[in-house]
This record gives structure tokens, C-alpha cells and sequence, in this order.
């Protein structure tokens, strides 16, 4: 099959889906690509406001009870001031947002939606109704849970484990029908992600094109494949757990109130069974974009594809057995603690053995140091810290002491940051231009990047040293604790940092959306140079506050950001929204044989038949440095396994 | 850097944790500079050069037995070298004749001492309100309760930590080795007081808690006013939440 006749055929396909109008195109969509995007937008969106809500608890740590810049008009009774109620709301919805609403949404629903049916080969999903259902039932769920913030007494406030029986009763926490919110939401989430799943399951079971055996598959496709399993078995559990938290706060029911012969553990023993299969789907995706990422832009096949594919299969299974290290100082019985060290020690080699299989795939490479390389490699290495600061954890006696501090909370967001949103990134940059047609600037991207990666670290790895200090995590101000005050200088750097962290996400959002609109567009060059204004007029005001050295380094990162923004809108492209080829990356996998951006169905006449695995780079099979998955073998060479 | 570090160690078994930490440490840090050396190596050796054509390899069985094989061998070894502290620590309890009740609510540590009878639940209890006196050297025994909601029993300079549940007493050891006034936080969110809701521990050589003792626990001592456990169910504390939730009983 010629790629000309692939684009003619689009062609037409093309037209027909425009016949459909705008609502069953934009809105209410069963098209695969049109609900990633939409599942895209929905995980960017709700990442500013996540990231926001970070600052506000990050500001709150470094310089206690002083009022937050730009609060002052909602928290009107404080005068900007953050109360320890708003405070503990504030980092509770930081992490429902960021785990449900960002990552759930962008890795398993956009990128799932994207990768499947174009990587294996299929027209689209199974069930294209189902999916758009789940898109719709998502995307209310995540507007019911903001609805919570304007409900009296605000949004849930008992952390996003919501340990009964602080969330079962409302006096306890203040938080009435915030609270009952969180569960609602939840709870259709868990809706909306059981249909996406059995869709992805059943899509991957029976709808590969011709020759795509399970083992040619693509590893982020059997990535979302366990993700989705564990989507099907692990959402429910939660499902169950937030309803029953919903009865015991509305219709007098007791499964976690003490008072009324409930058991307070049963909540996190629900929880954690969901909880940790829920980690493992915030990084499953994530290990598998890395591991489609490198190979192309190292020009080398994946190093152990197998062994990649079942140490996936591995930590799925084992996911199920060690929820119990969460519990190991709740008053679980310590015998069990024992059992769940064991299993978690043992879930960590699977992890090994894909760390040491991506340095493989490194090992005699020729890398290009793309965007989408730079993230999948920041993933890899970030990962790894996480990795090993978990078995500070696994290791039951050191738990007790670490249990609860701030090396959780770096732990949590070297795996779930440093893994899932640098892994998400790459993704977006990887595929943006198959996804919308459009190439993104490279320049943007790099800018992007590197100040993500540094700000990331200078943010999240001193948590560790505050944390072996003893820091615990969710206190609303250090400083009323003897033992942490001369920890307090860790607190503004990491504030200040985690500040610039945010202003660097600014070249990202300029990056997608010049290049979705194209540069050229004289009102987004009009709005580009508005927001470069107001970083830079807001960097100063801040640059002359007088709250030490903190506020310096956001100064500058801030000038420097304003001055990228003016220096980029300057040029006449900056690269962005130039329209993309067939195949930018020179990859091999299905996707890339589809136009940019693929039309209704996909492909036209006839789907691509595949005859070998996905990683065929610089074979000495073919005279180029790839070797398409469709491309039909020449001669006795092409019987060869992979 | 020492100051940015783990707190003093005060405790017995403080120790075998801190030694486990550091074990660790060494271990996770080894690791980390080989990856990232070995990755900033082939980062810089195997960029793309003209000329440079990648090895077309899928794999090395061996390599992939070896890197399985090393790492489980050193979790199985580390996993191994925790049980004996967990055990110690959390599944038996040393014989002793000190027990102090802690019972937690929001946002304070009851702390009770049995009275002469030694028993607790008796009239002659004597219970103190977010402070713990104890000898040097001497294994206490503590039961604790909460009584609304779950809330963690930290002592940094012990390597100490229990999550204190509502509806049943758990109970722990700790063996202070050192005299000194150490802070008690909660480490786990119970509320809006959660922060702040800390207690202080006194180590007292064993002369000076004699003391203390005769002076405070003995002697019908001053009616225990404050913080009785009688103020049992009346849920939030000190502090009153700033907008009341439909609260229900």
C-alpha cells in the first residue's frame, strides 16, 4: 500500500467527517482522536488549577500565615491570608485533581484514546459510543468535584486518602457537603473509567490488524492493556469505598465509625487496595511512552522486549498484594506489615529489570536529543530516584520513622511528577504532531524542559532531607515545632522553586497553542505579549517585595521567562504550527503510516498489515535506520521472528 | 550538613532503625551513581554523530538474568535484615511495670497515669494534658486510644510512630536513653488543629521523676479539672471550626 493512495483516500474520508457538524465532531464525538483531544484538554485544564492550588500550600509552608499574593480578593475574611481549614483544602484538592483529573485523564484517557486503535492498527475503538460516554462522564464528574469549592464550608479537607473517621463525620473536619462532593465525583469517575477500560481491553483483544500478534504489540499499547485491567478490577473498590464513605455521612450507616461499631481501618484497607493498583495506573503509561520514546530517538531496538512486556505483567499482579505497606503504623496487625514487606521488596525487581532494560536500549545507541527524548529520559532518571527512595519505605523499621513525613511526599512526586508528567509530556510532544498536524518549536520545548527538570529537582529532592529531619507531611506551619524550625530555609528554597516551576509551564502553554493556532494569528501574538506583560510586571512587583532571597530567584526566572515569551514572538514562526509530515520521528509503529492529522477511521481503503515487531531501528534489514511495522519483508529475511 | 539530618537518637531501639536507615542509604546510594553514571556515559558516548550507526541488538539474556538476579538478591537480604527490628519493635512487649494511657482527641495527648492502684480507670488516676513524664532508662508501656478520630503518635527522637485508632487501644514501647524535654507531634491529619497538636515527652533521671512523681501523681493529688476523659464525645476541641457544618450526632 502506497502512502499516496492513503491520502487520497483520507481525503475523502476527510470530508465526510465534516459532514457530520460541529456538535457530533467537537462535542459529542465517538472519533478515538477527537475524544484523546478532548480528554487532553480536560487533563490540562484541570492541571492549572492543581498546580495553582500547590503554590497556594507551597506559600503557606515557606512563609507562614503571611497573605498569599492575588488571594486577598477570594479570601476576603482573611485578607488573602490562608486559614489551616483552607490550607488542608487546598493540598487535599491538589491531589484529587492532579491524580483523577490530570493524570488519569491525560496518560490512560488522551493517550489511550490516541495510542490504541492507531498503533494496533484498528479503525477505531469497540464501543465508539461507550467511549464518548466515558469521555462525558468523566469530564461531569470533574466539574461536580469543582462545584465543591463553592459549596459553604468549602471542599473536602481530610487528604485525598480521606482517612474515616475524620471523613466520615462532618463535625470533625468543618467540611459538610464538600466532602459528600469528593465522594459524588468520585464515585462517577469511577463510572466514567470502567467504561473506558472494558473499551480498551476489548478494542486490544480483538481488533489488531492483520499480523499484529500480541507480542508485536507496541509496549505503550501494553502498557494501557495492564493499565486497564487494573482500571477494570482496582476503580470499583474505590467506587465501593467512597459510596459506603457517602452513606456513613448522610444516611447514618456505620462501616467507619467507631461509634457505632464500625472499623476505621476498613476504609484504608479499601482504599490502599485500590490505592496502590491506582499508582501503578499513573505509571504504567508513563513506562510505556519512555519505552516507545527511546528506541526511536536512540535508532536501536527496545533492549528485552519480552522481558519489558512481562515485568509489566509482573507489577500488575503484584499490585494487588502490597497495599498493606500504606498501613504499616495504622494498627494493622505488625505480623501482616511482615507478609507485605516481603511482597513489596519483590515488586521493586520488576522495576529493576525495566530500569536496566531502558540503560540497555541507551547502550550503542545514536541519540537525538529531541523534546520528546529529553522527557523520556528525565523520566527514566526520575523515576529511578523514586524507585530506590521507596525501599527506604518497604523496609518496615525505617517506615515507622519515615511514615507520614515530607520523604513520602518526595517519594510520591519523583514517581508521580518526575514519572507520569515528564512521561505525559514527552507523550504530548511525541504525538502532538500526529495529533493535530501541526509540529511544535522546538526552541519553546527546550526552554520548557530544562527549566522543568531543574526546578523540578530543586522543588522536590530537598523534601527528602527535610523529611529525614521529620517534617511530617499536612502540617499547616513547621514553625510551630521546635525540632523543624532550622529546617525552614529548605522550605522557602523549595517554595521558590516550586514557584518557578510553575512560570516555566508558560513556554508549554505558549508551545501547544501556537502551534494549534499557528503563529501567524494576530490576536494570539496580541494575547502571547499580554501575558508576557503581565509575568513580567508581576516578577517585578515581586522582585521588589522584601521577602528574601526566595522571592529573588523568582524574580529572575520570572524576568527570564517574560523575556522568552517577547524574544520568541519576535521571530516570524519560532517553528511552531508548521504542518507536519507523515512521519517527523522516522518511526516505525502504525500510527505514523495514518495522515497527520488522521481522519475519520483512520486509514482509507485498507488498514496497514503488520509483519514485525515495533522497534526494528537501524536493521540491517532495510537501508534506512527504520523499518516500518507495514512495510512487507523482502525476500527470506522478512520470516525472521521480530 | 549534619544539622539537616536525622534528629538525635534517644531511644533503644532508635538504633537498629537509624542502622537500617543508613544501610539503605548506602546501598540506594550506590546504586543511584552507577545508573546515573552508566547513563550519563552512554548520554555522552552514543550521541548521534555523523557517521554513527546504532548496534541492532534485542537483548542479552544473561545481562537480563544477572540485573533480575542482583537486585532480588538484595531485597531478599534487606527484607531478611528488617525482620528483626519490626519484631522487636512493634510485635513483642518487654515485661514492665510503667504504663501511661495516652488517649488522643482533637487537638490534644491525654496522658493518664494509673495512680497507686496501678490500675487504670480507677479514681486515682492522674491525667495530664499534652505532657508525658518519664524515668531514663525505663521501658514504658503505652496504651494508646483515640477517642474521635485517627491520630499518629510521633516521637522523632525515639523513631517512634503509632497511628492511634478510634474504637481500640493499641499498645507500644519505648525505652528513652537520655534525659531531656522531647516534642510529641501528630503525624497523622486528624483536622484542622492538626498542626500544633503536639505534646511534650520529659525524660527525667530516675531521682528527679521520683520527684516529680511524689509531687504530681500520689497524695490525691489536685482534682484532675482539665481534659478528663469524661469530656468523651464532645468532638472538636480547643478551637472552634470557623464555619460550622451541619453537624450530626
Amino acid at each position: 500500500m502506497s502512502a499516496t493512495s492513503v491520502t487520497a483516500h483520507a481525503h475523502v474520508d476527510h470530508a465526510a467527517h465534516h459532514d457530520l457538524g460541529f456538535v457530533r465532531t467537537y462535542i459529542f464525538s465517538t472519533d478515538h482522536k477527537m475524544i484523546a483531544r478532548q480528554f487532553l484538554f480536560l487533563g490540562l485544564s484541570m492541571m492549572i488549577v492543581g498546580g495553582l492550588l500547590a503554590l497556594v500550600v507551597r506559600w503557606q509552608l515557606a512563609w507562614p500565615e503571611t497573605a498569599v499574593p492575588g488571594l486577598s480578593n477570594i479570601l476576603k475574611e482573611t485578607d488573602g491570608i490562608l486559614e489551616p481549614s483552607t490550607y488542608n483544602m487546598a493540598f487535599t484538592m491538589h491531589a484529587t485533581i492532579m491524580i483523577f483529573f490530570v493524570i488519569m485523564p491525560i496518560l490512560a484517557g488522551a493517550f489511550g484514546n490516541f495510542c490504541i486503535p492507531l498503533m494496533i492498527g484498528a479503525r477505531d475503538m469497540a464501543f465508539p459510543f461507550l467511549n464518548m460516554l466515558s469521555f462525558w462522564v468523566t469530564g461531569s464528574a470533574g466539574v461536580i468535584m469543582l462545584s465543591g469549592f463553592f459549596v459553604e464550608g468549602g471542599h473536602a479537607a481530610a487528604g485525598w486518602t480521606s482517612y474515616a473517621p475524620l471523613s466520615a463525620v462532618p463535625s470533625y473536619t468543618g467540611v459538610n457537603w464538600g466532602q459528600n462532593i469528593w465522594c459524588i465525583s468520585l464515585f462517577i469517575m469511577g463510572v466514567g473509567s470502567m467504561m473506558g477500560s472494558i473499551n480498551y481491553i476489548t478494542t486490544i483483544i480483538n481488533m489488531r490488524a492483520p499480523g499484529m500478534r500480541l507480542f508485536r504489540m507496541p509496549l505503550v499499547v501494553w502498557s494501557l492493556f495492564i493499565t486497564a485491567i487494573l482500571l477494570l478490577l482496582a476503580l470499583p473498590v474505590l467506587t465501593s469505598g467512597v459510596a459506603m464513605l457517602l452513606f456513613d455521612r448522610t444516611l447514618g450507616t456505620n462501616w467507619f465509625r467507631p461509634s457505632g461499631g464500625g472499623e476505621p481501618l476498613l476504609w484504608q484497607h479499601l482504599f490502599w487496595y485500590f490505592g496502590h493498583p491506582e499508582v501503578y495506573i499513573l505509571i504504567l503509561p508513563a513506562m510505556g511512552i519512555a519505552s516507545e520514546i527511546l528506541p526511536v530517538f536512540c535508532r536501536k531496538p527496545i533492549f528485552g522486549y519480552h522481558a519489558m512486556a512481562f515485568s509489566m505483567i509482573a507489577i500488575a499482579f503484584l499490585s494487588w498484594v502490597v497495599y498493606g505497606h500504606h498501613m504499616f503504623v495504622s494498627g494493622m496487625s505488625p505480623a501482616l506489615g511482615m507478609a507485605f514487606t516481603v511482597t513489596t521488596m519483590i515488586i521493586a525487581v520488576p522495576s529493576a529489570i525495566k530500569t536496566f532494560n531502558w540503560l540497555g536500549t541507551m547502550w550503542g545507541a545514536r541519540m537525538q536529543f529531541t523534546v520528546p527524548m529529553l522527557n523520556a529520559l528525565a523520566f527514566v532518571s526520575m523515576f529511578v530516584i523514586g524507585g530506590l527512595s521507596g525501599i527506604f519505605m518497604a523496609s518496615t523499621p525505617v517506615d515507622i520513622y519515615i511514615q507520614d513525613t515530607y520523604f513520602i511526599v518526595a517519594h510520591i512526586h519523583y514517581v508521580v511528577f518526575g514519572g507520569s508528567i515528564f512521561g505525559a509530556f514527552a507523550a504530548i510532544y511525541y504525538w502532538f504532531p500526529k495529533m493535530f498536524g501541526r509540529l511544535t518549536s522546538p526552541f519553546l520545548g527546550h526552554v520548557h524542559f530544562w527549566g522543568t527538570f531543574v526546578f523540578f529537582n530543586l522543588t522536590f529532592f530537598p523534601m527528602h532531607i527535610i523529611g529525614v529531619g521529620g517534617q511530617m507531611r499536612r502540617i499547616y506551619n513547621p514553625m510551630q515545632y521546635e525540632f523543624l524550625q532550622h529546617q525552614q530555609p529548605w522550605n522557602v528554597l523549595i517554595t521558590a522553586s516550586a514557584l518557578c516551576l510553575g512560570l516555566v509551564q508558560i513556554p508549554f502553554v505558549l508551545n501547544f497553542f501556537a502551534s494549534l493556532f499557528g503563529w501567524r494569528a494576530g490576536w494570539f501574538r496580541v494575547l502571547a505579549h499580554a501575558v508576557g506583560a503581565l509575568v513580567a510586571g508581576a516578577t517585578i512587583l515581586v522582585f521588589f517585595s522584601s521577602l528574601g532571597y526566595g522571592k529573588v530567584l523568582f524574580g529572575i526566572v520570572g524576568l527570564v521567562v517574560a523575556v522568552v515569551v517577547f524574544a520568541v514572538s519576535r521571530r516570524d514562526t519560532a517553528g511552531c504550527g508548521e504542518k507536519a509530515p507523515l512521519n517527523p520521528w522516522n518511526s516505525n509503529t502504525l500510527e505514523w503510516t495514518a495522515p497527520s492529522p488522521p481522519p475519520h477511521l483512520n486509514w482509507g481503503a485498507t488498514i496497514p498489515t503488520v509483519y514485525r515487531g515495533p522497534y526494528e531501528y537501524s536493521s540491517p534489514e532495510s537501508k534506512e535506520d527504520f523499518l516500518p511495522q507495514n512495510v512487507p519483508p523482502v525476500g527470506a529475511a522478512g520470516a525472521r521472528r521480530h | 550538613m549534619l544539622d539537616w539530618w536525622l534528629p538525635e537518637n534517644v531511644s533503644t531501639y532508635g538504633q537498629e532503625i537509624d542502622w537500617l536507615f543508613h544501610l539503605i542509604y548506602y546501598i540506594t546510594g550506590v546504586t543511584f551513581i552507577l545508573v546515573f553514571g552508566t547513563m550519563l556515559a552512554f548520554i555522552v558516548m552514543y550521541r548521534d554523530r555523523p557517521g554513527r550507526k546504532a548496534r541492532y541488538t534485542h537483548g542479552n539474556t544473561t545481562l537480563e538474568i544477572v540485573w533480575t538476579v542482583v537486585p532480588a538478591l538484595i531485597l531478599v537480604i534487606l527484607t531478611l535484615l528488617s525482620v528483626p527490628a519490626w519484631s522487636k519493635i512493634k510485635m513483642t512487649m518487654p515485661e514492665t511495670d510503667f504504663a501511661v494511657q495516652v488517649t488522643a482527641k482533637q487537638f490534644n495527648w491525654q496522658v493518664t497515669y494509673p495512680g497507686p492502684d496501678g490500675k487504670f480507670g480507677t479514681a486515682d488516676d492522674k491525667t495530664l494534658l499534652d505532657e508525658m513524664h518519664v524515668p531514663v532508662n525505663k521501658i514504658v508501656r503505652v496504651h494508646l486510644r483515640s477517642q474521635d478520630v485517627i491520630h499518629s503518635f510521633f516521637v522523632p527522637q525515639f523513631r517512634m510512630k503509632q497511628d492511634a485508632v478510634p474504637g481500640r487501644e493499641i499498645r507500644q514501647w519505648f525505652e528513652a536513653t537520655k534525659p531531656g524535654k522531647y516534642e510529641l507531634p501528630c503525624a497523622e491529619l486528624c483536622g484542622f488543629g492538626h498542626s500544633g497538636m503536639r505534646g511534650w515527652i520529659y525524660v527525667h533521671t530516675a531521682d528527679e521523676y521520683a520527684k516529680w512523681a511524689a509531687e504530681n501523681l500520689t497524695a490525691a493529688a489536685a482534682p484532675a479539672a482539665e481534659a478528663t476523659p469524661a469530656a468523651k464525645n464532645e468532638a472538636p476541641g480547643k478551637a472552634e471550626p470557623k464555619k460550622e457544618g451541619k453537624a450530626k450526632k
